[in-house]
């Protein structure tokens, strides 16, 4: 079974913040980039499927890493690579990218791959949209199970442990899927230095939009921006006696 | 312009992340002069119907196979009936359901889908949404191209509408047989909690690693939040470490919540725990740490033990 698992560059969450210089955009010159954390947790799984054979009826996994962005993309794609990705596809573009568009190109790398399975983060967290698996997974006509934190196979059934507002959620469905990735999935692998050096050689299907056939007109697009910061003046009291009195006079109590 | 409300029935009610989508709904309504309905999907849904249409005039989809929300079924369900009811905006809450089938409707409806909105203008005359992104750190205006618009309402951004007066109870002409199933629905593991919801609640008492123990934790937290009518949080940590339960995660990946009070006590405040958080009308702290991030973004802090604090509080509320 092939899995193909797109993984998102991101700018390092652990870094602030910069808007470009007309607010229509975050500016990641000298930004860190990672591979959005969901999608690393959904590249974990696949090689844990193939690392405990989870797979169904024991056949041989391909993990193929997808990544869609300009062409500095390629150092995360070199990691998803040395974490233990087969090999990658790149659909090169600088254009904005909405969830729309996204799944749309994913669509047809994945009409060309044929995967028997999808593996991808819930949400990328620069954009926050928790939109693109599920538009996936509607183009293919495939079942989806969103918030996956388990999961394993029953002959050509997969089953996930979803986390949703009710508690955790138990679904079956039949394989090809597109599943999206909750954070307590597993802890994705480091990739080695030896890993990463091994990785230049490893090979990258590059492609376009005009080659895919997909138009990249976003159907939202951002007018403006802007950063916010939630700091407060922090009231520091001396005992638990001023506690209750300052939050019955804020009326909190 | 139409406007399209798709609500989850909860027992006889509906839920509160609903009431807060049909808020953003009337926003709207009043922004771009639209009309609002209220769908609601499910089985044996005939009294959260009724409350609905205290609302506005309210459209069931009922059946024995719509009892648990699989997203195909679901998805195809909700696109079916905006299509028939004709509505150029659909709104949902931000809950795990709205993500997970809405946002799979929205993709049969032509794409267009604005996540997480805590505020919308008529720009022009054309309706702007602006939303959140970078785990909270950055607050957007978009604009939305295509119709109909799909829009899910942070529910922390809204507060839940009040009921103004009986309309109708219609029920819709759908061929429920020629929806998909091909996701099949299993179990569901429900926690087991006389609390108010941590999303529903006017106070929440969270708990992070200062707590040893899961015990510790229900007794001090759970304590707490019992004597002063609350609801119960953690941080990603504490879940993690089996201190506390997994619905009580608060934070980017968890639930996003703004209740009157939020006191968190041995959380440090890490920047996905803040996104969840940080719009609680006040925040207070208790930490052992001076320097903990917590207390840049809360309006009160106490310097102290959770073990020491927390009995004190208990005893003296």
């Amino acid at each position: 079974m092939k899995i193909l698992v797109p993984t998102k560059r991101v700018p390092d969450p652990d870094q602030p913040i910069h808007l470009n210089a007309d607010k229509t955009a975050t500016d990641l010159d000298g930004i860190p980039c990672i591979i959005n954390p969901f999608d690393a947790i959904a590249l974990e799984e696949a090689l844990r499927i193939r690392e405990e054979e989870r797979s169904p009826a024991g056949s041989d996994i391909e993990i193929v890493a997808v990544s869609i962005g300009p062409q500095a993309c390629e150092k995360e794609i070199r990691i998803a690579l040395a974490m233990g990705a087969d090999r990658a596809v790149h659909v090169i573009t600088d254009a904005y990218i909405d969830s729309w568009v996204a799944s749309n190109l994913l669509k047809a790398v994945a009409d060309q791959e044929q995967p028997g399975l999808i593996l991808m983060g819930k949400q990328a967290i620069d954009a926050d949209n928790n939109q693109a698996g599920q538009f996936l997974a509607n183009h293919l006509n495939w079942p989806q199970a969103t918030f996956a934190s388990e999961i394993s196979f029953e002959g050509d059934r997969v089953k996930v442990a979803r986390e949703t507002d009710a508690g955790i959620e138990n679904v079956s469905m039949a394989l090809p899927a597109v599943i999206t990735t909750d954070l307590r999935l597993n802890e994705p692998r480091y990739a080695s230095l030896p890993a990463i050096m091994k990785a230049k050689r490893r090979p990258v299907d590059t492609h376009t939009p005009a080659d895919l056939g997909v138009d990249i007109e976003p159907k939202v697009e951002i007018i403006s921006m802007e950063t916010l910061s939630a700091k407060r003046n922090c009231v520091r009291v001396s005992n638990v006696d001023e506690l209750i009195v300052k939050l019955k006079e804020a009326g909190a109590l | 312009m139409k406007i399209l409300v798709i609500a989850e029935a909860q027992g006889k009610e509906i839920r509160h992340a609903s009431r807060s989508a049909i808020t953003l709904a009337k926003n709207a309504a009043a922004a771009a002069n639209g009309e609002i309905e209220i769908a609601i999907i499910g089985d044996d849904i005939e009294a959260a119907a009724t409350a609905a249409s205290a609302y506005a005039p309210t459209f069931t989809l009922s059946d024995a196979s719509l009892a648990n929300a699989t997203a195909d079924r679901y998805g195809a369900a909700i696109a079916k009936i905006v299509e028939q009811r004709g509505a150029s905006l659909v709104i949902a809450a931000s809950t795990s359901q709205g993500k997970d089938c809405v946002a799979r409707a929205a993709a049969s409806l032509g794409g267009t889908m604005v996540t997480d909105a805590i505020a919308c203008e008529n720009r022009d005359g054309k309706l702007v949404w602006q939303r959140t992104m970078h785990a909270g750190g950055v607050a957007a205006w978009v604009v939305a191209h295509g119709s109909p618009v799909v829009v899910t309402a942070l529910q922390s951004a809204y507060e839940p509408a009040e009921p103004t007066g009986e309309t109708s109870v219609t029920a819709l002409e759908i061929d429920v047989a020629s929806l998909p199933s091909a996701i099949q629905f299993e179990s569901v593991s429900t926690k087991q909690s006389d609390r108010p919801d941590v999303t529903e609640a006017a106070v929440v008492i969270s708990g992070g690693r200062a707590f040893k123990t899961a015990e510790d934790y229900e007794q001090l937290i759970g304590g707490l939040a019992d004597k002063v009518g609350g609801g119960t949080g953690s941080s990603r940590a504490a879940v993690d470490a089996g201190i506390a339960p997994n619905e009580n995660q608060v934070g980017q990946t968890g639930k996003i919540i703004a209740p009157d009070l939020y006191l968190g006590i041995g959380i440090s405040g890490a920047v996905q725990h803040l996104a969840g958080m940080k719009n609680s009308k006040i925040i207070a702290a208790i930490n052992t740490d001076d320097e903990a991030p917590l207390l840049d973004y809360a309006d009160f802090a106490l310097i102290a033990d959770a073990y020491d604090a927390i009995p004190e509080l208990i005893d003296k509320l």
